[in-house]
């Protein structure tokens, strides 16, 4: 008798435990992005008592997550097409952007020396430039001095945002690259070695006299690895750094776009990196779990504040312009709704 | 007299009742005993079942979609959802026997050297260590490789095999190319020291059974140490020997981690030893978190399955290999 008393009091207290817990945000995707969500989400348990619990488990695995809907929102470094949006009943929309810097690792070549255009580099990834003195190559390095060394490419093997950034860029300046190879996290590489992870691709960068490989941008900061300057939309010589970067998130059309099916990739203007990218959150259009959502919302609010944003560069992370993220609650207040068919979130929050 | 003698009755009864309660005892935690043991074993086997059931179940949209041409192109694009599995499957099966061509002897001459001619202070210290290269974790063996032996290699062991064998007719193929340093001779050496201390330590063990008195009496004809191993501790002790071998193997095959780290993994097969490829775990590991539509998640799956059944076929060909020299020493 005893015993069943217990039982039933420990059940209680678990029944009434729950409500407590059931406000906490779930959240799983993305790699890329989890060091900033880790730092919003600490900073927003303190501010705010509600925690958020993100499982960077790769885009994919946060994509699939979302569409069964086990968690409140998926992250994803792809966005999705509008109508595989509208099939699994999901809004989309970018938090922070980042980007892809090639690196490389050529003897007495100097961080930012080297120089490359788009269409150069899709060359040299496709396996059409096979030696560092080509021609392509001096031509746009006048004055550096190239080796008669061969190019050894090296890629990701893993799949990763990192990498469809990388040849979305490649298919947008090279029609060959296109319809060789394509878009995607994870493509058929026609030559090079792959590495597991950005500190794979930078080890066998470093390890490899003559290499090219292509890195995160916060990663090649952080390791002050030899970096390319690249040559932009525009015709103009940017080096990466965060200016750059926001440049490419300011200058893409969100405005217009559908349903933020951006890749800001080859963007115009004359500061802009060509090879940027953001991370996506994705939203169900009517959730199971309203209080959580709405609860996601209002974290997310709060992320795109000037604070959320001052961590965010911390971290080497692009925040989002203000213009966009007025656009992003707009969306949120039209398109994310209760059973009833009530908006979660007012535009003036 | 006669209350007494009833005593002596009463007691008697009382005893064979009190054994049959304790032989009941034993007879029900007997049958407990059993059916634990029972649902153990049962256990294991609804976990294979379920497993294997699993897999198939989750590679049918890869083999419906290619049919056969699953494992008969090395085609591995993501983009166009065009999947083939022979690289994978060249690379697993190339860096094990590679590994295995490496290790066995290896691992064979350390045991030897253990039980027979190793002095008594040294033995432990050596035992120990195989010991611990058993434990050190496949990501490690993966860090190491990548940062300090695919760069010793790019500098100084492929260089010069390139230039030596250039000359070779076949061997000149097999070590051609630029030294990366990562690839599928790398991932070789690696797995190569991965499976030692298995072999070894399973060998030393087998070969400490072997009684004394058959090595003496070999010793005694005038047999010298390789012969006594060679003509009597190895055939006494095979089927262990040849266990430890496919445990070995069985490591092999299916390492993951230190494998993607040194491999190179590119989805081509090439004829050179120095260039990179790939093996089915690695490409698993590598691509399964962000493998987005059904089709590529499915196929990864097969390649699961295939490992699976290639894993079974070498079990069982071991198996038959034991039958057969069983059956011809009789």
């Amino acid at each position: 008798m005893k015993f069943t008393k217990l039982l039933v009091a420990a059940g209680l207290a678990v029944a009434s435990a729950v409500p407590a817990f059931a406000n906490d945000i779930s959240g799983a995707g993305s790699t890329f992005v989890y060091p900033i969500l880790a730092k919003w989400a600490d900073a927003y348990k303190k501010e705010n008592g509600v925690g958020v619990n993100y499982q960077s488990i790769g885009s994919g695995g946060g994509i699939k997550q979302i569409q069964s809907r086990t968690v409140t929102f998926g992250a994803s470094d792809m966005p999705l097409k509008p109508a595989d949006l509208q099939k699994s009943g999901l809004v989309q929309f970018p938090v922070v952007s980042g980007g892809d810097v090639p690196v490389v690792n050529l003897e007495g070549i100097k961080p930012g020396e080297l120089k490359l255009d788009g269409a150069t580099l899709a060359k040299i990834f496709l396996g059409d430039i096979k030696t560092w003195d080509d021609p392509a190559i001096a031509k746009l390095n006048p004055t550096a001095k190239l080796p008669s060394q061969a190019i050894v490419v090296v890629h990701r093997s893993d799949g990763s945002g990192t990498t469809f950034i990388w040849t979305d860029y490649l298919a947008k300046v090279s029609s060959d690259w296109k319809s060789k190879v394509g878009a995607a996290t994870a493509v058929e590489w026609p030559v090079g070695i792959g590495a597991k992870g950005n500190e794979g691709v930078a080890n066998n960068v470093a390890n490899t006299k003559g290499s090219i490989g292509y890195v995160e941008y916060a990663y090649a900061k952080q390791n002050k690895m030899t970096s390319v300057n690249m040559i932009n939309k525009d015709g103009k010589v940017v080096s990466p750094s965060a200016a750059a970067f926001q440049a490419a998130a300011a200058n893409a059309d969100w405005a217009n776009s559908d349903h933020y099916f951006v890749v800001i990739t080859d963007q115009p203007g004359a500061e802009s990196w060509p090879i940027a990218g953001s991370t996506f959150v994705l939203i169900p259009t009517q959730p199971n779990d309203v209080a959580a959502t709405k609860e996601a919302l209002k974290f997310f609010g709060w992320a795109f504040t000037p604070k959320g944003d001052a961590m965010a560069e911390n971290l080497d992370y692009v925040p989002m312009p203000s213009s966009v993220v007025n656009g992003i609650k707009k969306v949120w207040a039209n398109s994310i709704k209760d059973s009833g068919g009530q908006p979660l979130f007012a535009a003036s929050n | 007299m006669v209350d007494v003698a009833w005593q002596h009755e009463d007691e008697a009864s009382q005893d064979v009742a009190e054994r049959a309660r304790v032989l009941q005892k034993l007879k029900a935690s007997d049958t407990f005993f059993r059916i634990l043991t029972r649902s153990a074993a049962i256990f294991v086997l609804m976990m294979l079942g379920g497993v294997i059931i699993s897999l198939i179940s989750g590679s049918i949209p890869a083999f419906r979609e290619f049919g056969f041409s699953f494992v008969s192109t090395q085609i591995w694009n993501p983009v166009t959802e065009k999947f083939g599995a022979v690289a994978p499957i060249y690379g697993t099966i190339v860096t094990s026997f590679l590994a295995m061509l490496i290790a066995v002897p290896f691992g064979l001459l350390i045991a030897m050297f253990l039980t027979e001619l190793c002095p008594l202070w040294l033995r432990r210290p050596i035992g120990i260590a195989i010991e611990l290269l058993a434990g050190i974790p496949s990501i490690i063996y993966g860090i190491w490789g990548l940062f300090v032996l695919a760069p010793f290699f790019a500098d100084h062991v492929q260089p010069t095999l390139i230039a030596a064998t250039r000359n070779i007719p076949v061997l000149s193929t097999l070590f051609a190319g630029p030294p990366y340093g990562i690839g599928i001779f790398t991932a070789s050496i690696i797995l190569a020291i991965m499976v030692l201390p298995f072999i070894t330590s399973i060998s030393r063990d087998v070969f400490d059974a072997v009684p004394p008195v058959l090595k003496e009496a070999a010793y005694g004809l005038g047999c010298s140490t390789w012969e006594v191993m060679r003509f009597v501790v190895l055939p006494y002790t095979r089927v262990g020997v040849i266990g430890g071998v496919m445990l070995g193997l069985g490591r092999a095959l299916g390492e993951t981690m230190a494998v993607t780290f040194v491999i190179g993994n590119a989805h081509k097969i090439n004829a050179s030893l120095l260039a990179p490829g790939t093996t089915i775990a690695a490409t698993i590991a590598n691509e399964f978190t962000e493998a987005v539509g059904d089709l590529y998640t499915s196929s990864l799956i097969a390649l699961g399955l295939i490992l699976f059944v290639i894993t079974f076929i070498v079990l069982a060909l071991a198996r038959f290999l034991l039958m057969r020299i069983e059956g011809k020493v009789g």
